[in-house]
């Protein structure tokens, strides 16, 4: 018998019951997140049904998506200006209640996006299936957990069964060798590994991002690569837990304590995929060759080299398309392009590492005329992290918008968007059309090649600044 | 759930690839607490002009759409976003399926929830379904294929649990919740030591 992946030990350690031709296999969640944008219909079916929550203890909720981001709103005493989001918000206050599940709500100092707070606290562990009505789950793979999105209905019955009908997906091995080089992020590497598997290419697998240039990335960055597995079509993307894991862990609130870490820890190391296990597709990239990356049309695979230029064609009817929208043609270079807004959070790029390669250039420097920065940690801890460290007075100080936690421009649902035709230098995931606002035009990048463009007010290389 | 069985439909086509769950229901609308009502904003910012007068040019908008009940998409429709609020704003609209060569995995899981079939094909029967759009096709869940004007059956892969429940109106839910016994066993021999 060949060896067997992390994912295979992770799924095996979960099937409640087995798949089999004619039935899907049922599989036990350990930790289930919840929002308040993709959860109150679930709610609704267990109230018509008189269900309860059946584990509300591996239940966590916050509110991300839907809430403000300015201190008014969220501590002052002005309403959530958006009327619907409002509700939402009141509705998952009230579901919590009444089933019993835990919530960080709107002034919670836990709270933040779902992404980002359950790492922070602990809550993500290796080894766990961990689900989340968002596409985004795939993060927490960061930490040798099998993570994944799921629809609504999906969160109805992980709430009312605590496991979920699946098919077993199929395994993806991502081998990255060589090392990153200067100026260039965790976020470059995942948006060329896209451009190479496209957007669909990871459709029905399980990535496994390995090799040397992983293991040198610090969970921050890890989180940053596993969080866009979903950009190239995977369920889940995964990283066998290792002494960085262990560490970025073992201060968290949520971890285990004592002897109960030393046990954990020691069915941790047991994480990993053997030398001999086979994967069902591989593909092997080279560090050392990527370079700061962004998009330039309308999915995430669209991706260049800064310095480069938009190909010719890609042999696909939506590049036309995808041109037409941006305002951009063939074969033009990137670097220069005018930019609007600026965009720097998100579960991608939200984190205290992300503020702090941002006020690297940032710091002593001011945001161009005319460009509105927006900055949204990832979670209120962040932000708080940043406010002692000093990274909010030099943001202040840049002439950024420093905002509190949330999913604010990443999908502008809160009210935070970017206004038709404007251009957008973006560290979210997503820069489909109208992702972001009605005709808003979406640039995916780095922490550092957003803070660049925000000071220089044009397509900036971050090299050229560090 | 209501049965899925056997239907007829002229097909609408939506030729582009990459459609993704943003296109299919922008995010502003995602405020909402209920399913029903999305077919209303159903690729809205394709649909309607900046001033939300319906553009004549799209698809959707035109004569020849109307009643129609397959939509038949580029490769790798439904990336991105999990939302369930895609499907449910598709059937809202009056869609029964959708033909393509790639659907994303979310959404397919999504649709097969809703009874929207996601039926993936193979690139010559798409490319043909491409190039015609408004033929009547013929949609037959019990023997797993479509049957094209031209007379050609064409059979399309799909979950063997999701179809049986499809068929017989039948809630997954309620099968879930009849194996609690082995999840209650897989409980307790949990350490404890998993969640804390
Ligand atoms: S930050 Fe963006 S991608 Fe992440 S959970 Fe929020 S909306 Fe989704």
């Amino acid at each position: 018998m060949s060896g067997r992946t992390l994912f295979d030990k992770v799924w095996a350690a979960h099937e409640v019951v087995a798949e089999t031709s004619d039935t899907p296999a049922v599989l036990y969640i350990d930790l289930h997140l919840i929002h308040e944008v993709t959860s109150p219909q679930a709610f609704s079916l267990l109230q018509s049904l008189g269900l309860p929550v059946r584990r509300p203890e591996r239940t966590l909720a916050t509110m991300d998506h839907s809430t403000p981001t300015t201190t008014e709103q969220v501590f002052g005493n002005v309403p959530i200006k958006v009327d619907a989001a409002a509700k939402q918000v009141r509705q998952l206050e009230r579901n919590a209640a009444e089933f019993g599940i835990e919530l960080f709500g709107m002034r919670d100092a836990r709270r933040g996006i779902v992404h980002v707070i359950s790492p922070e606290l602990g809550c993500t562990q290796p080894g766990m299936t961990i689900v989340c009505g968002d596409s985004h789950t795939s993060t927490h793979g960061a930490f040798g957990a099998l993570a994944f999105g799921i629809g609504t209905t999906e969160v109805g019955h992980v709430l009312a069964t605590q496991s979920l009908l699946q098919r077993k997906p199929k395994s993806f091995a991502v081998n990255v060798n060589g090392k990153l080089r200067q100026g260039v992020t965790a976020k470059d590497l995942i948006l060329s590994i896209i451009g190479r598997i496209g957007v669909s290419g990871g459709t029905g697998h399980v990535f496994e991002y390995q090799g040397p240039a992983i293991r040198g990335l610090s969970m921050d960055e890890r989180m940053t690569v596993c969080n866009m597995s979903i950009e190239a079509g995977a369920r889940a993307g995964m990283i066998a837990p290792d002494e960085i894991t262990f560490d970025y862990l073992k201060d968290t609130p949520r971890a285990p304590k004592g002897r109960d870490w030393d046990a954990a820890l020691a069915r941790w190391r047991t994480l990993n995929s053997d030398l001999d296990a086979k994967f069902d597709a591989s593909v092997d990239i080279d560090a050392t060759e990527i370079e700061p990356m962004i998009t330039y049309g309308t999915n995430p695979g669209m991706a260049v080299p800064i310095g480069g230029a938009i190909p010719d064609t890609i042999g696909d009817a939506g590049f036309d398309k995808a041109l037409r929208y941006m305002g951009f043609h063939n074969g033009e270079g990137m670097l220069g392009k005018p930019v609007n807004v600026v965009f720097i959070g998100s579960c991608t790029n939200g984190r205290l590492e992300d503020l702090q390669a941002a006020a690297r250039i940032l710091k002593g420097r001011k945001v161009a005329p005319g460009v509105h920065l927006l900055i949204v940690p990832g979670s209120q801890q962040i932000k708080l992290k940043a406010e002692a460290s000093g990274l909010g007075e030099i943001f202040r100080a840049a002439g950024a918008d420093w905002r509190e936690s949330g999913c604010s421009m990443c999908l502008g649902m809160n009210g935070d968007t970017v206004g038709a035709g404007q251009y957008s230098i973006s560290t979210s995931n997503r820069n489909f059309e109208g992702r972001q606002g009605v005709g808003a035009r979406t640039l995916l990048v780095s922490p550092l090649t957003a803070a660049a463009s925000a000071v220089t007010g044009k397509i900036t290389d971050p090299r050229e600044l560090i | 759930m209501q049965s899925v069985k056997r239907f007829r439909s002229k097909t609408v086509v939506i030729a582009a690839s990459n459609v993704d769950t943003d296109q299919i229901i922008p995010a502003r609308f995602l405020t909402t607490t209920t399913k029903e009502g999305l077919g209303k904003q159903l690729f809205a910012d394709w649909r309607y002009r900046s001033d939300g007068a319906p553009d004549a040019d799209f698809i959707l908008n035109r004569p020849e759409a109307r009643g129609a009940e397959i939509l038949v998409a580029g490769r790798n429709f439904g990336c991105g976003s999990s939302r369930e609020h895609a499907p449910w704003a598709l059937l809202d609209y009056g869609f029964r399926a959708v033909i393509s060569t790639e659907i994303a995995d979310i959404f397919r899981g999504n649709s097969l929830k809703n009874g929207l079939l996601p039926i993936v094909v193979d690139e010559p029967t798409s490319q043909w379904l491409l190039e015609h759009p408004g033929a009547e096709v013929d949609v037959d869940l019990q023997a797993v294929r479509l049957i094209l004007p031209t007379g050609r059956a064409v059979s399309f892969p799909i979950e063997a649990f999701a179809r049986h429940c499809l068929l017989n109106g039948i809630d997954e839910l309620g099968y879930l919740r009849s194996k609690l016994p082995c999840i209650e066993r897989h409980e307790a021999a949990l350490s404890g030591a998993l969640v804390e």
